[in-house]
């Protein structure tokens, strides 16, 4: 049973993402964490990229495989998480606080309607 | 791989890897455990203490009869002659050009009776090509699917064993298999494995399995015996730079390149398989061996099928690689132009369009203190 709080909302891909004055902050659920284990390595986008909600932003690399995080909203991300490149095993620890990956302006903040809740992603990873 | 209306197959420890919480994955077909408490955690418990693997799904051989010894010595690359009752080697099976079908370990048990432990995926190519030439006199039989085996491997899995066997077991040393009466039930106990340290592989019937496996665990307990998954597998082999069938070996690679010549006895007078093309590659000089590299700083991990460059020019393709929990930083096997696989060698690793620096190193990456 993983940790998934009610206040964010999620992507299938399992990404969180918590939105405070259109500015979104990114990271992976404490589920997808479980899965990959043992995080050795995070490759961060480049701040003042412009991605798209369902593009492959970033790579967090495990002991076993390198996997594609996806950005669950599009816009111009405007600062990345200083402590991952030195401590990406922060993404075990604390995947909600300190392992944020991203922080993006929104551009089009309607996506996130398109967004599950906290129970709908429960229920997605089945628990 | 595996499509999905095809169920997956399950060991006779299936049901203990769910109750210890195992995380479960596809494994060429096989729904085997990746992992239990972590893949470092579990490494690190059989580079310290002990570990113990399912490996059930790899495939058991039984060749015997009056021709055996040269049917087996016309099929395997190492010369089975060789071996003295109880004794086993770590042997390749290759198709008519020389590329490797499959490695694995052949134990004599007795007299004329062989025991051959293969790769779980490869173990249908394997029966076909045994099947396809086997001679007169002599008795193959494929039993993979009747028994269970689990590997017990680190510094402390023979304090282990013997806490669980009690002073009656006839302790295998190096290569070597025994065969012991546990409750009333044969197994079979072989000082092998692959991970890089001491220990033994054990054989039984699936009937026991299970009982075993949590008497072992309950007998490995004191000694901080951890359950393990095939996650740790890989990177402990890693280290030891022990290959991987359908990674650092192929159909296309041969024995040579691979660096295996001490397992390919070419100076024997009979003849086996793929032998006349290796004579003539040892000949010819090899084009690309397989190395061993390491990052020379901080970065992502090597992943197979990552290209290797010398001053901006491709020389080669990682086939193994991981973070190495014993060393720190990445570590990895590919094969290289010969021109560049000499150790300390410069070389560029490309990783989604970055070039980080390696150097070609020696094996193994881990050697266990003697």
């Amino acid at each position: 049973m993983s940790n998934i709080p009610d206040q964010l909302r999620y992507a299938t891909s399992h990404e969180w993402i918590k939105v405070e004055d259109s500015i979104g902050t990114v990271g992976i659920t404490d589920h997808a964490q479980q899965e990959l284990s043992d995080v050795v390595y995070v490759d961060l986008p480049k701040v003042g990229a412009q991605v798209t909600a369902g593009s492959a932003v970033a790579v967090i690399e495990s002991v076993k495989a390198a996997s594609d995080i996806y950005s669950p909203a599009s816009g111009e991300v405007i600062e990345v998480n200083p402590d991952l490149p030195a401590k990406p095993e922060l993404v075990n620890k604390d995947p909600y606080g300190a392992a944020w990956l991203y922080r993006l302006k929104l551009s089009q903040p309607a996506e996130l309607d398109a967004l599950k809740d906290a129970a709908a992603y429960r229920a997605a990873v089945g628990e | 791989m595996n499509t999905p209306s095809v169920p997956l197959k399950k060991t006779a420890l299936f049901d203990a890897h769910q109750k210890l919480g195992a995380r479960l994955v596809d494994f060429g077909g096989w729904n085997m455990p990746v992992q239990y408490s972590g893949i470092v955690d579990e490494h690190k418990a059989v580079r310290e203490a002990a570990g113990v693997f399912d490996i059930s799904h790899m495939g058991e051989f039984f060749v015997s009869g009056d021709k055996a010894l040269a049917f087996l010595n016309g099929l395997l690359t190492n010369n089975v002659a060789k071996l003295g009752e109880s004794q086993g080697q770590y042997t390749l099976m290759l198709n008519e050009a020389g590329g490797v079908i499959d490695d694995l370990i052949i134990y004599r048990q007795a007299g004329s009776d062989y025991f051959l432990v293969v790769n779980a995926a490869k173990i249908d190519e394997d029966r076909t090509w045994i099947e396809k030439h086997l001679l007169p006199g002599v008795h193959f039989a494929d039993k993979s699917f009747s028994y269970s085996a689990v590997a017990l491997q680190g510094p402390k899995a023979i304090a282990i064993a013997r806490a669980l066997f009690g002073p009656g077991w006839p302790e295998p040393k190096r290569n070597q298999i025994t065969s012991y009466s546990w409750n009333c039930q044969e197994i079979l106990t072989a000082r092998t494995g692959y991970t890089g340290e001491d220990g033994i592989e054990i054989f039984f019937k699936n009937e026991i399995a299970e009982n075993f496996f949590f008497a072992l665990l309950e007998a490995g307990k004191p000694f901080g015996l951890k359950p393990c998954g095939l996650g740790a597998r890989d990177t402990l082999r890693l280290e030891a730079c022990l290959p991987l069938n359908g990674n650092d070996l192929s159909d296309k690679r041969t024995p040579l390149e691979a660096c295996l010549g001490i397992f390919v006895a070419l100076d024997r007078p009979d003849e086996f398989i793929g032998k006349k093309v290796l004579l003539q590659q040892k000949a010819s000089g090899l084009k690309e061996k397989l190395i061993a590299f390491r990052l020379k700083e901080k970065g992502p991990p090597p992943r197979p099928h990552y290209p290797l460059l010398r001053d901006g020019v491709p020389v080669g393709e990682v086939t193994s690689g991981a973070p190495s929990p014993t060393l720190g930083g990445g570590i990895g096997l590919a094969y290289v132009r010969a021109d560049s696989a000499e150790p300390g060698t410069l070389l560029e690793l490309e990783i989604r369009g970055s070039r980080l620096p390696v150097e070609v190193v020696k094996k193994p990456f881990y050697k266990r203190p003697s």
